[in-house]
């Protein structure tokens, strides 16, 4: 099922009339999910992540806009209706149902053509169940089960009845780390197989990246890119995007363009061409510098962590934004932390330009 | 822990409650349990040396009372009349009270009045609405004019009026009256009782049940029911002490003969009963129907209690 996102805003009216400023949580949304494909919602906290999957799920009215599942338009059709499956942000799980009712609810709702025997809702539990490792805890009631096991019964719950479209909010925020990845490939995995359009909410870019066909970066309710992750990652249009996808984060520093040459501080470290002279924020990945003693970018060094196949190398310079410029390299080059001070030369295609203003990506040629 | 030197200063505290509680709670039960086991005590004769008998003829003889079988008749017939009916209707009423949005507050106003009006008084305004005034049977014409609403209404559309509460009523047609004004006077707690369990429920809840396509009528039996279950119990709990408890609904409607005109104590309660008793000297008596009516109400709970242990969902 494809879903198409159409001009999609919601304003929240401001519970003081007079004051006005009413919240805008999501602003004119275009988006169209390719049927079958897992869609990452990314974005930092109160960006809108949860108002926009309200709305395609129903539960939230847009202010305007259309959705569309596939050819019809559903922006009228009631929740009921629309055979999605969701996974709320605190899973509401019915608190008086063991785990087995929970996951049961939904198919004992089907009615018509779609209507199981009581056996065949079993199997479909049990099933759904055994997806996300909770067929021992079918007879607990949601209170007797810890924050991971209560996340996985709610995917199975929305998993069980197979929804057109399937929306997850945050769904493993509550997972250990083993089995966050687990549960992820888990996801991606029962996604592929079903072929389930799905949108999935995280704060967490790196999973987003991981399991994502297509990512859509938000920041205060407007969708700043979309796209492939990798090429997300590599083509940021604008600082934002930029800073808030790859761990360890982008290094930004404050430097210029003058005379076709990028400048940090008095060093100039790059030859471009293109771009007019003006002040610039530059933003370097951790894997855009190279070790070289005649490099023209120096820095002073403070330390140097080794993390098995790579070095970080965490140094100084005072255009830098950051307390720390954190570059990463190969173990294979030799850092004499006795120097204090380190030399780099700087990989064109890791290291972006934005304007100091609008924070909006410059591009430009290598020389 | 207190520090134990200060502990007689909590003493001191509590002392003013503790001794109230003891001239005037504690003593009167451990009192009335003591006058129902002495049998025809009427707390005079013990003047003249006399000691009374101690033993279970008290409870033997109220027993054996058909004035007393009558009251206990009633008690439980309007209990099991009007818990359920008032329970139903306050669930109705608050389940829709909770789902509208205009003119809310207006109506939960107008729900709770009841609650804050003299139910004597209340008692009375029933009475008139239920009455016909007598047959003007003087000049030999049995002319019966109807001045209570409720006749009003029943002629209005073509029926014949009811004797509900005068001279020469029915038993049923009392007992109608009766139901319908503690349901109506019940109703305001369990609807406040019930409408803020409502409000205390996680909306997700509902947002969840609409994703898992749950039809109107599933959701109020699946979900509504089994969250509201707490309070529903409390209510049916507390509406049955209540109910057994009945006794100023009736004075309201029918005054203190507890009947329509004629037939006097027909409609009497245990706690009527044991009001009769007193002024006759009857303290022995009214003591033993008092702990009977004890025993009931602790019973009726106690077989609650284990009910809702299996009904309350969490
Ligand atoms: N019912 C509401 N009334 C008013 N404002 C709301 C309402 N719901 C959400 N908002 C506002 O809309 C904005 C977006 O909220 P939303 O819940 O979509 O954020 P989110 O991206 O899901 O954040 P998080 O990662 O913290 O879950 C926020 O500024 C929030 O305060
Ligand atoms: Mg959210």
């Amino acid at each position: 099922m494809k879903v198409v996102l159409q001009n999609l805003t919601k304003v929240f009216p401001n519970r003081d009339k007079k004051a006005g400023n009413d919240v805008v949580a999501v602003s004119d949304f275009n988006l169209e999910i390719p049927d079958g494909k897992l869609i990452g919602l990314l974005g930092p906290s109160g960006c809108g992540k949860s108002t926009t999957l309200y709305m395609i799920s129903g539960l939230q009215k847009p202010t305007g806009g259309r959705i569309f599942f596939g050819d019809d338009d559903v922006t009228e059709i009631s929740t009921e209706n629309r055979g999605i499956g969701l996974v709320f942000q605190n899973y509401a799980l019915y608190p008086h149902m063991t785990v087995l009712q929970n996951i049961l609810f939904p198919l004992q709702n089907l009615k018509g053509a779609d209507k199981l025997s009581k056996a065949d809702m079993l199997e479909r539990a049990h099933e759904a169940a055994k997806l996300v490792q909770i067929d021992e805890l079918m007879e607990r009631k949601p209170s007797e089960l810890s924050g991971g096991q209560q996340q996985r019964v709610a995917i199975a719950r929305a998993l069980v009845k197979m929804p057109r479209v399937l929306l997850l909010d945050e769904p493993l925020s509550n997972l250990d780390a083993r089995l966050r990845l687990q549960t992820r490939e888990e996801i991606r995995r029962i996604q592929k197989e079903t072929g389930i359009t799905t949108v999935f909410v995280t704060h967490d870019q790196e999973e987003a990246m991981s399991i994502s066909d297509m990512i859509v970066v938000m920041k205060l309710g407007v969708v700043q890119q979309t796209g492939k992750p990798q090429d997300v990652y590599d083509d940021p249009v604008n600082l934002f995007v930029a800073k808030f996808l790859g761990t360890p984060p982008i290094n930004v520093l404050a430097g210029k363009v003058e005379g076709g040459k990028v400048y940090i501080g008095d060093e100039a470290v790059l030859e471009i061409s293109g771009v007019e002279d003006r002040e610039v924020y530059i933003g370097i990945r951790p894997e855009g510098f190279e070790l070289d003693d005649n490099g023209p970018l120096s820095c002073e060094l403070s330390n140097v962590e080794v993390m098995g196949r790579d070095v970080s190398v965490v140094s100084k310079n005072p255009a830098s934004v950051n307390p720390v410029i954190r570059s990463i390299i190969d173990a294979d080059n030799k850092v004499d932390l006795s120097a204090g001070v380190v030399k780099y030369r700087v990989k064109p295609h890791k290291f972006f330009l934005f304007d100091r203003e609008t924070e909006e990506r410059i591009r430009y040629e290598v020389k | 822990m207190v520090d134990s030197k200060q502990q007689w200063k909590a003493w001191l505290y509590l002392l003013p409650a503790i001794v109230l509680l003891l001239v005037f709670t504690v003593w009167p039960i451990i009192n009335t349990v003591r006058m129902a086991f002495m049998e025809g005590y009427n707390g005079l004769a013990i003047v003249g040396g006399a000691s009374f008998k101690f033993g279970i003829g008290n409870f033997t003889k109220v027993i054996s009372f058909t004035s007393f079988k009558t009251s206990l008749y009633n008690t439980m017939l309007l209990c099991v009349l009007t818990v359920p009916i008032s329970t139903f209707l306050a669930l109705l009423i608050a389940v829709a009270l909770n789902s509208i949005k205009v003119f809310k507050k207006t109506l939960q106003t107008i729900f709770f009045l009841p609650y804050v009006t003299n139910s004597i008084a209340i008692g009375m305004v029933f009475a008139a609405m239920f009455n016909i005034v007598g047959n003007m049977g003087t000049d030999g014409h049995d002319i019966i004019i109807t001045a209570g609403i409720i006749n009003n209404f029943i002629q209005l559309f073509g029926g014949e009026p009811i004797n509900w509460i005068n001279a020469g009523s029915s038993y049923w047609a009392n007992m109608t009256v009766m139901v319908v004004y503690i349901v109506w006077n019940a109703l305001p707690f369990k609807i406040l009782v019930l409408l803020g369990g409502l409000q205390s429920v996680n909306k997700q809840y509902y947002d969840a049940a609409k994703v898992d396509g749950t039809p109107k009528s599933r959701v109020f039996t699946r979900i509504t029911v089994p969250l509201l279950s707490p309070m529903l119990a409390y209510v049916i709990i507390t509406g049955f002490i209540g109910g057994f408890k009945e006794y100023s609904s009736i004075v309201g409607i029918f005054g203190e003969d507890m009947g329509p005109a004629g037939a006097p104590r027909r409609l009497n309660t245990i706690v009527g009963y044991i009001y009769d008793a007193l002024p006759k000297m009857n303290y022995g008596q009214a003591s033993a129907a008092a702990l009977i009516l004890f025993a009931i109400i602790f019973v009726v709970t106690m077989i609650n209690l284990q009910i809702s242990k299996k009904r309350v969902h969490y």
